[in-house]
């Protein structure tokens, strides 16, 4: 309907978002009616939603005319930003930022890189940027998950670790075994929403593509494209990650550092 | 092998929990540290292996200052037993062999079931460990930690955890292993009756400092 009434696309998105806005806005007077009072929630969040992904597109529309060079510069420092981020679920580990860096640089870096030369990632940057940021954005899930499960056991196995370093053995097999525990828990929900893919949801590049009128079969296979690279980039993160972290909880001669133990 | 330990201190949060300790015990001596609780002495035992790093001072083993030994080297000439047996997952026969794996040698099934036999537990190879009770388990870390071939044993309350018989039981088990192997033991424990048992001297700890010999 709001076509017919809106012929220019960027007045067509607005008049979009006001119906939208709507909707959410008569959900929370109904949640009102019952009781439910999230109205100074959300119509902050409503705001703030509209307000950043409004000046996310403006800031994609300049950088969208820049060269490709600058695509590269800004996964640099979207890298470093995950990095941060994953720090903080780590917390408590030492050198968590280096390592969750190494992490998602190395496995989302790598993938990104190979993909672009194989030609499955256009090097443009409206390709570029947006499936970039996705791959490093799930590498920084994958190894902030890695990291937070490491944590745990290696805090509910202090008793084995130290045994095992006092029975003459290297740090590396010593934490091995939880290691390797928490790149499986980290890969899990990769791979479940891989099994699922198309029964349970049908995720978001396949529903833009469709939307955007290309042929489904094609926005199917560059959904499973995107899935696979997606359970590439989390391994490879999950995995730096843990080895990485493996190393950097212990000292020079081979124990176990303090704030790990206590 | 002789222990000694030279003004070994540990500062943990601005307090000395090992505290200027000198110790020295000679070869196949027993040496039983007592004291209360916070005294500090899973902390020195923990610095005679270098699970945790000496603030200031070392300890020599035969004279060579330890810090010249590569951790892995000096933790195997210097087994551990612990209050809880940490025992890792699998059958019994993988716990006896884990540390001699660590240097790439891998015990027969004869020189596993001779082990297993000097804990009182022949035949349990193939037993999955968590099977096993707590006295069992305990024997495994015993059998598990002389697979070393250790010189020294650091022994941490091994039979605290254990109900009265099979505290007995170890207790017996290790005083036996001990004498034969001429093992240099230091004990700690906050049984003082049991000290005296097994002691050929016996330190008190308390603060962190090693208080009187008797």
């Amino acid at each position: 309907m709001l076509n017919q009434f809106f012929q220019d696309p960027i007045q067509l998105a607005t008049a979009q978002a006001a119906v939208a806005i709507a909707l959410a806005l008569g959900m929370m007077f109904i949640a009102a009616w019952a009781g439910i009072h999230l109205e100074k929630e959300i119509l902050i969040a409503l705001l703030r939603g509209l307000v950043q992904v409004v000046a996310v597109g403006a800031v994609l529309l300049f950088i969208f005319q820049g060269p490709e060079l600058l695509g590269f510069v800004i996964l640099a420092g979207m890298m470093a930003l995950a990095a941060k981020t994953a720090e903080k679920r780590a917390e408590g580990l030492p050198d968590a930022f280096r390592v969750a860096l190494f992490g998602i640089a190395l496995g989302g870096g790598s993938v990104i890189l190979l993909m672009t030369w194989a030609g499955v990632i256009d090097p443009k940057l409206t390709s570029l940027i947006p499936i970039g940021s996705m791959i490093i954005a799930n590498s920084m899930n994958a190894a902030s998950l890695a990291l937070d499960r490491f944590q745990g056991e290696i805090r509910s196995h202090v008793g084995h670790i130290e045994t095992a370093l006092a029975l003459g053995a290297d740090p590396k097999t010593a934490v091995q075994p939880y290691a390797r525990a928490a790149v499986r828990a980290s890969l899990i929900p990769r791979i479940d929403s891989l099994r699922t893919l198309g029964i349970v949801w049908i995720p978001g590049v396949m529903t833009g593509m469709l939307l955007a009128g290309n042929q489904p079969v094609h926005a199917a296979l560059y959904q499973f494209v995107i899935m696979a690279m997606i359970l590439a980039v989390s391994g490879l993160a999950s995995l730096i990650s843990a080895l990485l972290m493996a190393g950097a909880i212990f000292t020079p001669a081979e124990q176990l550092k303090i704030n790990i133990r206590v | 092998m002789k222990l000694e330990t030279r003004d070994l201190t540990r500062v943990h949060e601005g307090r000395a929990i090992v505290d200027h300790v000198n110790l020295a015990v000679a070869t196949g001596e027993v040496v039983m540290i007592v004291g209360p609780s916070g005294a500090g002495k899973s902390s020195l035992l923990r610095l005679l292996n270098r699970l945790d790093e000496p603030t200031a001072g070392t300890a020599f083993l035969d004279g060579v200052d330890y810090r010249r030994i590569p951790p892995r080297e000096l933790r195997r000439r210097v087994g551990m037993i612990m209050q809880t047996a940490h025992l890792f997952p699998g059958s019994v026969a993988d716990n006896v062999r884990f540390g001699p794996r660590q240097r790439g040698r891998d015990l027969s099934e004869v020189e596993i079931e001779r082990l297993l036999s000097r804990v009182g537990l022949s035949g349990f190879g193939d037993r999955m460990v968590d099977r096993l009770s707590g006295g069992e388990a305990q024997r495994v870390a015993i059998a598990r930690a002389l697979a070393n071939d250790p010189e020294v044993l650091l022994l941490d309350e091994p039979t605290s955890a254990l109900d009265d018989s099979a505290k007995a039981a170890v207790e017996d088990l290790l005083s036996e292993i001990i004498r034969e192997e001429s093992l240099t033991c230091v004990w700690v424990t906050h049984d003082t009756a049991q000290a005296k048992r097994m002691a050929d001297r016996v330190l008190v700890m308390q603060n962190g400092r090693l208080q009187m010999t008797s």
